[in-house]
């Protein structure tokens, strides 16, 4: 168990590993490659294949001129949308988490327990059980079909999570630290702001990752709340695949898909580790 | 008059300015998580009202007892669904519970590249399930996919068309759900891995136990708190599969691959019947709570076990 050598059983772990990663490694290579090959190639042959022309106008094609429910704007707008709903949503959530869960685990006040009860039990409340409430809500108060209506309800229901990362992280900050600032005559946004906040960035990466992963990814209130331009991308990519069903148009269609998942990928690439802290975080609530 | 309005300004003062200077915070605390917590309450019963009412395109008053519940499970296509959860959600959870398993193992043998491998297992987990979707709508699609490579490399009567074949589509759902999942069950075990008590692992040892021997009987048995916590989390997933099959299937061929949730979402803002797309949506949440309050019973009877110890 404790050697690096290789003996033909740690061969053979290494093939078995080995070959598993490439298949997970597959569908990502594949589309990268379709969206370097044109439309008519693909056509001739299949979605699996090297590129015998690359063809690098697709992504320009994608981005900025493809057609997608009667509008040939490309992804663009569709990118800028999803953009201007979770870059919000995420920085509003994450600090409300971070303050309500500074507040639940070490200012501690009447009823704190309870409410974050509550507040955590939106992890798990199916979306479905939301939908028609968020619709009616968003209805009557205008905000039906708008961007500021998603960024409302990731938000509200960002929550859960936030306040569930926060509290459990500020949880192991003694609570002597506290004390001794009250006695100063430090009050509950000073502490926050000189002692807390600094003590954060590990959780607040965390947060911002998890929370604009799951934003930005997010389709069936995309779907549900807002139509036509007003579409985050993932709803759009949908409309997409619908609207050429008839033409296909393979290697363009690939270039879409790949700058779709290109922001929560580059993330990925950057913050893995944290964003595997988030993952954990939330199953062993 | 100026008098008493002095003496009460001077004996009231600390008091309202406390409580005056202490709003912004009590507003900064209590207002998100006040709203958080109203919205899923009020949203629930909300729901659960409306599917005892006969709302159809708009949310009406008035009382039909159960009967959006007989005609919801009444319908083939919620029966398909329910069937389908069922397939789906074992066979999805059992697969990638098992491969990953195997993989922290393996990964676990102090081999080089760990960082790297483990990244590979969790890179689908960052993609939103519309691409996932898509993407292995196109690699199994049979004109376009696997089995036109196949075909097209000479071996002509190869056939993978389950994307097409109303009895094996539920499994490209499965394939999928597999490929982007397993890796969050790969963690957690690996996780579970790394905090085996290393004297245990040492007795055991000296006691002479080979490899087989020392994971069947000393570190396995260690790992089941998490494989539990696994199994609910992935079922819980497999509940609320939406988006992976809107893109890989859209429910078809025909209504093969429908699950509740798409059911769901077809009886609200397809067909629009609001009372008996609520009332899909609550018999969702039960089989959600199935899941979660015999776990939810479990996690509370270790704790306090654990605190006994």
């Amino acid at each position: 168990m404790r050697d690096r050598s290789f003996t033909p059983s740690r061969m053979l772990i290494y093939l078995f590993v080995l070959l598993v990663a490439v298949a997970w490694l597959v569908p990502l290579i594949i589309v990268i490659l379709n969206s370097l090959r044109s439309n008519e190639e693909i056509a001739q042959t299949s979605m699996i294949g090297w590129p015998l022309q690359w063809a690098f106008r697709n992504y320009l094609t994608a981005w900025s001129n493809f057609c997608v429910a009667q509008t040939c704007a490309g992804i663009r707008p569709y990118m800028l949308n999803s953009a201007l709903v979770t870059i919000p949503a995420t920085i509003f959530s994450t600090l409300l988490g971070a303050v309500a869960g500074y507040a639940i685990s070490l200012w501690r006040f009447r009823g704190d327990q309870w409410i974050y009860g509550i507040v955590t039990l939106g992890i798990f409340l199916p979306q479905q059980m939301r939908l028609l409430p968020w619709t009616i809500v968003l209805r009557d108060t205008g905000m039906m079909n708008t961007l500021t209506g998603l960024v409302l309800i990731h938000t509200i229901q960002g929550l859960s999570f936030t306040v569930l990362f926060c509290r459990n992280y500020y949880v192991s900050i003694p609570q002597e630290l506290i004390r001794a600032a009250r006695i100063d005559g430090a009050g509950f946004f000073r502490i926050f702001w000189r002692i807390i906040l600094p003590l954060s960035p590990p959780i607040l990466v965390v947060t911002i990752i998890w929370q604009f992963t799951h934003i930005w990814n997010e389709f069936l209130y995309g779907v549900t709340f807002t139509t036509g331009q007003q579409q985050p991308v993932t709803a759009a990519l949908i409309a997409l695949s619908a609207a050429v069903a008839d033409i296909p148009q393979h290697g363009v269609q690939s270039a879409a898909v790949m700058i779709a998942a290109l922001p929560t990928l580059l993330i990925y690439l950057i913050g893995g580790k944290y964003f595997v802290r988030g993952l954990t975080a939330g199953a062993v609530k | 008059m100026t008098n008493t309005v002095a003496i009460a300004a001077r004996t009231g003062r600390p008091a309202t300015s406390s409580v005056m200077g202490r709003l912004p915070e009590f507003l900064t605390i209590w207002v998100p998580l006040l709203l958080s917590a109203a919205h899923l309450i009020s949203f629930s019963l909300w729901t659960i009202w409306i599917s005892f009412t006969p709302s159809t395109l708009v949310p009406v008053s008035g009382w039909v007892g159960l009967r959006n519940y007989t005609s919801v499970l009444a319908t083939r296509n919620w029966n398909i669904a329910f069937d389908n959860l069922l397939l789906f959600g074992s066979a999805f959870v059992l697969l990638s519970l098992a491969t990953g398993l195997i993989l922290a193992i393996l990964i676990d043998q102090r081999i080089r590249g760990e960082n790297v491998l483990r990244s590979i297992f969790l890179y689908p987990l960052a993609v939103s399930y519309v691409v996932t979707g898509t993407v292995w709508s196109w690699l199994l699609n049979p004109g376009l996919g696997i089995q036109k490579l196949v075909q097209d490399l000479g071996w002509t009567s190869f056939r993978f068309d389950w994307l097409v074949d109303r009895d094996m589509a539920i499994w490209t759902i499965v394939i999928a759900a597999i490929w982007q999942s397993s890796g969050f069950a790969m963690a957690l075990f690996l996780a579970g891995l790394r905090s085996v008590d290393a004297d245990l692992v040492k007795a055991a040892q000296i006691d002479g136990a080979g490899p087989v021997r020392m994971y069947r009987r000393v570190i396995l048995p260690t790992l089941w708190p998490i494989t539990i916590t696994v199994i609910v989390i992935q079922l819980q997933f497999a509940i609320s599969t939406f988006d992976l099959v809107r893109a890989l299937t859209n429910g078809g061929p025909g209504i093969a691959t429908q699950l509740p949730a798409l059911v769901v979402y077809d009886l609200m803002f397809q067909r629009g019947l609001l009372g008996r797309g609520a009332a899909a949506a609550v018999l969702m949440l039960l089989i959600l709570l199935a899941v979660l309050l015999p776990y939810a019973a479990w996690r509370h009877l270790q704790r306090r076990r654990a605190n006994h110890a």
